[in-house]
């Protein structure tokens, strides 16, 4: 369970820069919740990730996870608990080394009592060709190639399997993970979130800008706008809304019409 | 080139080129798998050769290696901990930590320019007699850096050596892998600095001789081994790479070798070595400049005549 009390991050504070990211957010995500985020550009979800993952730390407030204060623990450590997917898919991997060694690196999270000097164990091998046939791409049999020779998608799949099924987190942070893959590959991707999510029952946090997919994923809406959060839906309200309905509810929450054009555009 | 590279010649350059092999490799770990230019290497190298000589003086040339060893890691901590604790960007870092070690390697000298081991054995000449006059240099240079390459390679597939590698591939990933970044920066530098300063305990050794000078232009001399080794060999495995490193090397030296025997005057031989680097780093740019080249005459020449029928 995650929670967030008050979190405010101001950046370039006292200059004519000065940018309130984030403005006092509180937020309980449950075991088990999968909440879509949506907001205009500037609305402060990739900073509230941020905040949740370590990158940088909340000016105010504290961050909780499983009623353990992380709030000033640094990003590297809470990553044993927290995975996190971007938009860019070059960034969960590393491209000059092997698919396994990529693999190994991540399964470190789950073997840390394993000694530093052990390599990569035929057992662990085995374990991550299952893993990777379930991904249904082939990636089983390119197990020694470099990972920068895979497609954008196949790398978000990789990416996916060493942050949430290899080991999995407390909680999973998506942030916009499909926006540069094609739409056939968007939604396979999009298919094994929702697989992983469901059968590791995590909590999960997914800003995305299609409003499809901010009602069809998950059981939670949240709409972010000047760095708070103006709506948060969820139960039976949620589930007779369309995206109409989204959008009026958006412009009575923040007092204003949306001004994003990709989320409009994908209306 | 049969008269050009006599029996001796090729000898004494597989010799130097197995030695200076060494601080290739301390730059394939620094410069190509954390991606950091370490300016320390110069006065690491001569550290390494003043500590050596100095414990070889005092009558224990094998105990001269771990020694140097231990030296090159202070010197690769104390470049790791301005980097990663302290914000200092890791050219400066390296340049800081380089003029700083030339009143170290002062010291360790006793205070003087430079230092004769003459009189003292070494590691060669442990083992002079049993392996005859001719080899006995090579043989043990070969030995050394053999056990030092498996060794690095076999580090560089564990847990740990897969961290510092990711490290200069991708620091993000490493962190989502719940490893912190500034401790394998500090672990790559440690083992980096050590064989930097083996192989100047080695060269000390060799030429029984340690001056303050030793390690200038180390750095260039290194990146040219390692740019003529992935020049020729390509980048792949592990195991390719560290061979490549270690036939740049060699070649590198058999260049130097070469005009030594064209009566290159011997003042000549710094810009003769600046050129042999900036032509091994310029070629595979040139090589795919000429490909280029060549595919657009082809082209261009097929459209004309194209055009003509």
């Amino acid at each position: 369970m995650l929670r967030l009390i008050n979190v405010k991050k101001t950046f370039n504070p006292g200059t004519v820069n000065e940018k309130v990211a984030i403005n006092g957010i509180s937020l309980t995500v449950e075991d088990g919740e999968f909440a879509t985020i949506i907001g205009s550009n500037g609305a402060g979800k990739s900073t509230l990730f941020n905040c949740i993952a370590g990158s940088f730390y909340a000016d105010e407030g504290s961050v909780e996870l499983d009623d353990r204060d992380i709030t000033f623990v640094p990003d590297f450590q809470r990553a044993t608990q927290i995975g996190r997917l971007f938009q860019d898919p070059m960034k969960g991997t590393a491209p000059n080394m092997t698919i396994e060694e990529n693999l190994a690196l991540a399964y470190l999270r789950a073997s840390k009592k394993k000694s530093p000097f052990s390599r990569i164990s035929v057992s662990e091998r085995k374990l991550f060709r299952e893993r990777l046939s379930l991904l249904g791409m082939g990636l089983e049999d390119r197990m020694k190639q470099p990972v920068g020779l895979l497609s954008g998608g196949q790398r978000q799949a990789l990416t996916l399997l060493m942050a949430a099924t290899l080991v999995p987190p407390k909680i999973l942070l998506l942030d916009e993970h499909t926006a540069a893959l094609d739409p056939a590959t968007a939604e396979k991707v999009l298919n094994l979130t929702r697989q992983v999510v469901e059968e590791n029952h995590l909590a999960c946090l997914m800003i995305t800008h299609n409003m499809h997919s901010a009602l069809d994923l998950g059981n939670r809406t949240l709409m972010m706008d000047s760095g708070r959060i103006v709506l948060d839906i969820k139960g039976p309200e949620r589930d007779g809304l369309t995206v109409d309905g989204l959008l009026e509810k958006f412009s009575v929450g923040a007092g204003k019409e949306l001004d994003n054009d990709r989320i409009l555009f994908s209306k | 080139m049969g008269s050009l590279l006599s029996l001796p010649v090729v000898i004494s350059a597989l010799e130097l080129g197995f030695i200076y092999a060494l601080v290739a490799l301390a730059l394939f770990v620094s410069y190509s798998i954390l991606k950091i230019a370490d300016l320390s290497t110069d006065g690491c190298f001569t550290l390494g050769c003043a500590v050596g000589a100095q414990v070889a003086i005092m009558g224990h040339p094998i105990l001269a290696l771990p020694a140097s060893m231990l030296a090159g890691v202070g010197s690769g901590f104390i470049m790791a901990l301005l980097q990663t604790k302290m914000g200092v960007e890791p050219i400066l870092a390296g340049i800081i930590v380089n003029t700083g070690l030339y009143t170290v390697n002062l010291a360790a000298m006793g205070f003087s320019s430079n230092l004769s081991i003459f009189k003292a054995e070494t590691v060669y000449t442990l083992f002079q007699d049993a392996l005859g006059n001719t080899w006995y240099r090579l043989v043990i240079s070969i030995v050394i850096v053999a056990v030092v390459c498996v060794l690095l390679a076999w580090f560089l597939g564990t847990r740990l050596g897969l961290s510092i590698r990711a490290t200069g591939d991708n620091t993000d990933m490493v962190k989502t892998s719940s490893i912190n970044p500034a401790f394998t920066v500090t672990v790559g530098l440690c083992l980096s600095g050590s064989l930097t300063a083996l192989s100047g305990c080695l060269i000390g050794q060799y030429q029984k001789m340690c001056d303050i000078n030793l390690g200038t232009g180390m750095v260039t001399i290194a990146l040219a081994s390692l740019i003529i080794g992935e020049t020729l060999i390509g980048k792949g495995s592990i195991k390719r790479h560290i061979a490549g490193v270690i036939l740049g090397s060699c070649l590198y030296r058999f260049a130097m070798a070469i005009a030594l025997r064209l009566h290159v005057p011997a003042e000549c031989l710094k810009l003769v070595s600046a050129v042999i680097v900036a032509v091994a780093i310029a070629a595979p740019y040139l090589k795919q400049r000429v490909a280029f080249q060549k595919r657009k005459m082809a082209a261009m020449s097929a459209r004309r005549g194209g055009k003509s029928c």
